[in-house]
């Protein structure tokens, strides 16, 4: 009853709301648009510190294929990228299905599987290298016990250190990958589990035959998710292995960022990024098609 | 029969606790030695094993850490940069709550034309990997001669921000009847006090979720914080990432490195702890719909 008596604003109400928008829709158009659209176009010029605009074509593109290390780097994104999904999923899953037997304790568990990933990639990669370093670290201890010659030497060597941000990255998001996928198991019908008891069918086959396939769409927003933070990745790799031994352990967005800004080379990064964009967007389109086929299927 | 039916269903809770066991010990080793390193001395950390428990556990490395701690050639410790952090996370999350609940409430109950055009657009942002825009915003802010400034950074974390946020406001305000805006509009209320009185009372779960979120993402984020907010702003993961610290002879001191390293992870692991079932819809919100 008080607000008919204030004074009635001069607006409709449904253009004030066009005018909230306006400040975010002007955000982005010019924060996202127009920096994607710079990127790409700083990626046709040689810039080096400072944009130049003289087009070169697609020097820049030839000069990076033929870089070796972001070769490396790309590479890396696969193969870190490969692993880390692929455990994030294989651990988050099977934790999820054993929480789903009604165990005791399940909601301190799910509290522990699920803490890391409350912690930036920062103290994650700090946590890890101490733990990992070799002097004091679990080489010492598994030594201490009795293995003498046991060497878990992964962070000085070349082909093995790009593991250790697997296991930190793992150990970081498989969490996250359980919650979901346990979300998931939750909202299937429970009478397709008396319906199993009725026909006589292990629960393993159930898992494998009905369960899993059912989860096909949850199984996908964890992929986008774990993507997404396989594209960013930076932290994790500037802390725990800087990128080394030498290049091993590179990745797109590190040589990026030093392209950009410690070895000022604009161009490259910018055509670094272009191709990475298009990555990104090679695995959103992947996925909606992927959803779109789990849907049919179901 | 059932006997031997019944020992393997023993053998297998058997196995299935051990390995939840083993999963859980996994998960807490980490921190746990980190817990331990950070209550010895550096002589202690140094010298003995990662898993020796502390000869006399104390909170020294911890005073160092916070008060004395050098980080490049400022030794004052990181409390400044954790205020840094504090004010950053509040301005920043602060802002982003506040026009997500705006965008998010415009987008879903005015009817607006485009609205889905809009959030399209918005949502682009939460799927480009945000260093592709971080040269341009740098270019941008320079020429805008505001460079590595406060404001500087907390723009930084609103505009990626808001597309996760402003999505999660606006599916939650969808659910509402459509029927309060109409009685609110036939008061007379505009589109303001309609937000305040009606809408804003209503979504204090979704500002928990949401704000969840957002803090953990600002508090937790480096980069930006590298790249934006320069020496005055410097949040505390960047400076605790670069944090040496050292003993007078040069010696590394591990047991004040975790000690920061602790201190940094504490806020989001409190608000983690004591959110609960919060934390995980916060944490998956932006995975429903992704």
């Amino acid at each position: 009853m008080t607000i008919s008596h204030r004074t009635r604003p001069r607006l409709r109400p449904r253009t004030v709301a066009q005018l909230v928008l306006l400040p975010t829709i002007l955000l982005t158009v010019i924060g996202y648009h127009g920096s994607i659209l710079w990127t790409i176009v700083l990626s046709f010029t040689p810039s080096r510190m400072l944009p130049v605009y003289r087009w070169t074509g697609f020097d820049m593109y030839e000069r990076l294929l033929n870089t070796e290390r972001w070769q490396v780097a790309y590479q890396n994104l696969f193969i870190f990228g490969g692993l880390y999904i692929g455990f994030c999923l294989l651990f988050g899953l099977v934790l999820a299905i054993l929480l789903d037997q009604g165990v005791k304790g399940r909601s301190i568990l799910q509290t522990i599987f699920l803490y890391p990933i409350a912690l930036s990639f920062v103290v994650t990669g700090l946590a890890w290298k101490w733990l990992l370093n070799p002097t004091t670290g679990l080489q010492d201890f598994v030594r201490s016990l009795g293995w003498e010659n046991f060497t878990l030497d992964l962070l000085s060597s070349p082909d093995r250190a790009i593991y250790t941000l697997v296991i930190a990255g793992v150990w970081h998001s498989a969490g996250l990958t359980m919650v979901i996928l346990f979300a998931g198991l939750q909202s299937i019908d429970h009478e397709i589990w008396r319906a199993s008891r009725v026909d006589g069918i292990p629960r393993w086959r159930m898992y494998l035959h009905v369960v899993i396939p059912m989860l096909w769409p949850v199984v996908v927003t964890c992929l986008v998710l774990l993507s997404m933070n396989v594209v960013r990745s930076y932290e994790l790799i500037v802390v725990l292995t800087g990128g080394g031994p030498g290049f091993s352990t590179d990745v797109p967005a590190k040589f990026i960022i030093d392209h950009y800004f410690a070895r000022q080379s604009v161009c490259l990064a910018s055509a670094a990024e272009t191709l990475r964009l298009l990555t990104v967007a090679a695995i959103l389109a992947i996925s909606a098609l992927s959803r779109r086929g789990g849907e049919a299927a179901t | 029969m059932s006997t031997t039916r019944n020992s393997g269903v023993i053998i297998g809770r058997i196995g299935l606790y051990a390995f939840l066991i083993t999963a859980a010990a996994f998960f807490m080793i980490p921190l746990v030695i980190v817990f331990l390193t950070s209550l010895k001395d550096g002589v202690e950390a140094r010298t003995g094993s990662i898993f020796d428990l502390p000869q006399s556990p104390d909170l020294d490395s911890y005073v160092i850490a916070w008060t004395s701690a050098c980080i490049g050639r400022d030794c004052n410790g990181i409390s400044g940069r954790f205020w840094n952090s504090i004010t950053l996370t509040v301005l920043a999350s602060g802002l982003s709550l506040l026009f997500a609940s705006l965008n998010g409430f415009a987008l879903a109950m005015w009817n607006l034309r485009r609205a889905n055009l809009i959030l399209a657009m918005l949502l682009i942002g939460a799927f480009v990997p945000y260093q592709v825009m971080i040269y341009p915003l740098v270019r941008m802010f320079a020429i805008g001669g505001f460079h590595q400034t406060l404001a500087a950074i907390v723009t930084v974390h609103v505009l990626f921000g808001l597309p996760i946020l402003t999505l999660i406001f606006r599916n939650f305000y969808v659910g509402l009847p459509p029927e309060l805006i109409k009685a609110a509009r036939v008061d007379g209320a505009g589109f303001f006090q309609t937000w305040r009185l009606i809408i804003l009372p209503l979504s204090l779960n979704i500002f928990i979720v949401a704000g969840i979120l957002s803090v953990t993402g600002v508090w937790n984020d480096y980069l930006l914080g590298l790249i934006f907010a320069g020496a005055n702003w410097q949040p505390m993961t960047v400076s605790v990432a670069s944090l040496a610290a050292t003993n007078a002879t040069g010696v590394p001191d591990h047991a004040v490195n975790m000690s920061a390293t602790l201190l940094t992870a504490l806020p989001p692991l409190l608000l983690y702890l004591f959110s609960g079932k919060y934390f995980v819809r916060g944490v998956t919100a932006g995975a429903v719909k992704g």
